[in-house]
């Protein structure tokens, strides 16, 4: 035992130290890799904290439908209000790099196919990076075929010109995209429907530009209205439904009296926030980082005068690698599965499939070689950070899928993949950056995550059923 | 790979759920106590470290006792008491 405690802080401190050396590596090649390196040590943050904190969105929804356990959900109400208030502050003083997402019923269809296939791979699209991280193979499986390969096939083939409507054919048409970058279901989709979705900012609406001139409308609109007020809704409506009833018969027991007072009530929304500390911790934490990283990013971009890394990769004359807008994905904040669905179309691509014939790489996102892909550093940050943290207290374990593990964590990864894209980003970008930006769309995407997740914890609840009935025939 | 839920004496059972990953674990440790009678234990084995918080949760909220919580080899052992 103090043996493996010995090797695992070895390991520790082999990945931080081979991080460092990779870092210093991109200084001595370009002082503009700082920009990446930024990203890289963000990402390694969010791991750390990730598997310290087990935070998961899939097991908000899903441990509250399977399990009535509210720790998760909890925690990720916590952040996004911390991260909301940052959000606020960084807007106010111009020094952010938010921006809300076309609106529209779009984002709800999305979040519930997203739902279901995180119930059914183990983990949400932050989630299954770090739980690589823990040595978990069945999340490598979710996140290398759904994310990167099935999210990357998604959006260039032309499988879903069934659904596509002609008005949205006629309107991509209309927009002038050169026809070499206009060939999937996805490009018209995208041209012909979603550019045309209207982007709301509750700062930005008419009625709070008027009522709240100045930095108040970021934090009364953005933060206040759109995040503070419904999670503070949320976690009172799961601890009524979820631990108010028990909480209040333990309390009853140890007062020797009924507990019904306000006072019982507000001891009890306590007792379930901090129930789990290290997940709420982290959800403060996390809220936090998230904050800075959106200052940082904002800080390079001043410091180098740019709006975007693939300007550059451009001025380092790596130009194969940007999209014909000049720019690269990069999204200046937290963000999840863009990323993944470049490596996807970048190994695509060295297996003969042309991945530059469509609007999400072509246009917009380019397809850098995964070194100079500075989102993708943030992915591999969260997975080394998470194997850090996990080596560090004897968490990490290599473990193989087998069985209906490998179709749940394909099958999932896959809905994960495909539920990312309609709605421009997963549980991070399409929820929880929007919602503290002040996007109520985010709430939407929030909700057909939580809709997918009931379907998904259903299905295991029925799976797992047969299963238990079988084993205990012996009895 | 398969889960195991066995009646290891009178009122005893053993739960083998390892291998898997979140949800499973705890749907299974759930499923498990519904079918026992309050006072029987049930010996948890584990190896995803996820799962744990969520059970430990799981029977505090409810009033189950856990107890013994160890870890041999990469693998999670715990004891819960229905209550």
């Amino acid at each position: 035992m103090e043996e493996n405690g010995t090797k695992n802080k070895l390991w520790a401190f082999i990945i931080t130290g081979a991080l460092i050396l990779i870092s210093l590596m991109y200084y001595n090649a370009n002082v503009f890799y700082m920009y990446l390196v930024a990203y890289i040590w963000f990402g390694f943050a969010y791991g750390m904290m990730l598997q310290y904190g087990r935070f998961c969105f899939a097991s908000a929804s899903r441990d509250l439908f399977a399990a009535g356990v509210p720790r998760m959900a909890v925690g990720i109400l916590v952040a996004l209000m911390f991260f909301s208030l940052i959000q606020a502050t960084l807007a106010s003083t111009n020094m952010s790099t938010f921006h809300p997402a076309p609106f529209g019923i779009h984002t709800l269809i999305a979040g519930l196919i997203f739902g279901v296939g995180m119930v059914l791979s183990g983990g949400c699209a932050s989630g299954s990076l770090y739980k690589i991280g823990e040595g978990n193979m069945t999340s490598f499986l979710a996140a290398f075929f759904g994310l990167c390969i099935g999210q990357a096939v998604f959006v260039d083939v032309k499988w879903f010109d069934f659904l596509i409507p002609q008005k949205w054919v006629a309107t991509a048409a209309a927009k002038g995209i050169p026809a070499d970058k206009m060939t999937s279901s996805f490009d018209t989709y995208l041209a012909g429907y979603v550019w045309d979705q209207p982007t709301v900012r509750m700062s930005d609406t008419a009625a709070i530009k008027a009522a709240l001139p100045g930095a108040a409308k970021y934090f009364i609109g953005d933060a206040l209205l759109t995040a503070l007020i419904p999670a503070v809704i949320l976690l009172i409506i799961i601890y009524v439904f979820y631990t108010r009833k028990g909480f209040l018969k333990k309390r009853s027991k140890q007062k020797g009296s009924p507990a019904n007072g306000f006072g019982d009530d507000a001891a009890g929304m306590w007792n379930m926030i901090t129930a789990s500390q290290r997940t709420t911790l982290m959800g403060v934490l996390i809220g936090i980082v998230a904050g800075l990283h959106i200052l940082v990013m904002k800080g390079m971009q001043l410091r180098f005068g740019v709006d975007n890394f693939g300007r550059l990769l451009t001025k380092m004359g790596h130009t194969g690698d940007v999209s014909i807008s000049g720019k690269v994905f990069d999204p200046g904040y937290w963000y999840i599965t863009s990323q993944e669905g470049q490596f996807g179309a970048w190994i695509l691509e060295k297996f003969g499939w042309n991945m530059h014939d469509n609007i999400f790489f072509g246009v917009n996102n380019g397809l850098p070689e995964p070194w100079r892909n500075p989102a993708l550093w943030m992915s591999f940050g969260i997975i080394f950070g998470a194997m850090v943290m996990a080596r560090l207290s004897n968490e990490f374990k290599f473990k193989m899928p087998k069985g209906e593990l490998i179709v749940w964590g394909l099958l999932g990864g896959l809905l994960m993949g495909f539920g990312s894209r309609p709605a421009l980003g997963c549980n991070i970008g399409a929820f929880f950056i929007r919602v503290a930006g002040g996007d109520p769309s985010g709430w939407l995407y929030g909700t057909g995550m939580v809709g997918g997740a009931f379907i998904g914890v259903k299905f295991f609840n029925w799976w797992s059923e047969r299963k238990m009935a079988k084993e205990m025939e012996a009895f | 790979m398969a889960m195991k839920f066995e009646k290891t004496g009178d009122g005893t059972y053993m739960l083998d759920v390892c291998g898997y990953v979140c949800p499973h674990p705890q749907i299974y440790c759930k499923k498990s106590l519904e079918k026992m009678n309050e006072g029987d234990v049930v010996e948890v084995i584990l190896d995803n470290p996820s799962s744990v918080e969520t059970i430990i949760q799981m029977c505090d909220q409810v009033g189950h006792d856990v107890s013994d919580r160890k870890t041999e080899g990469g693998k999670i052992h715990m004891k819960i008491k229905k209550g």
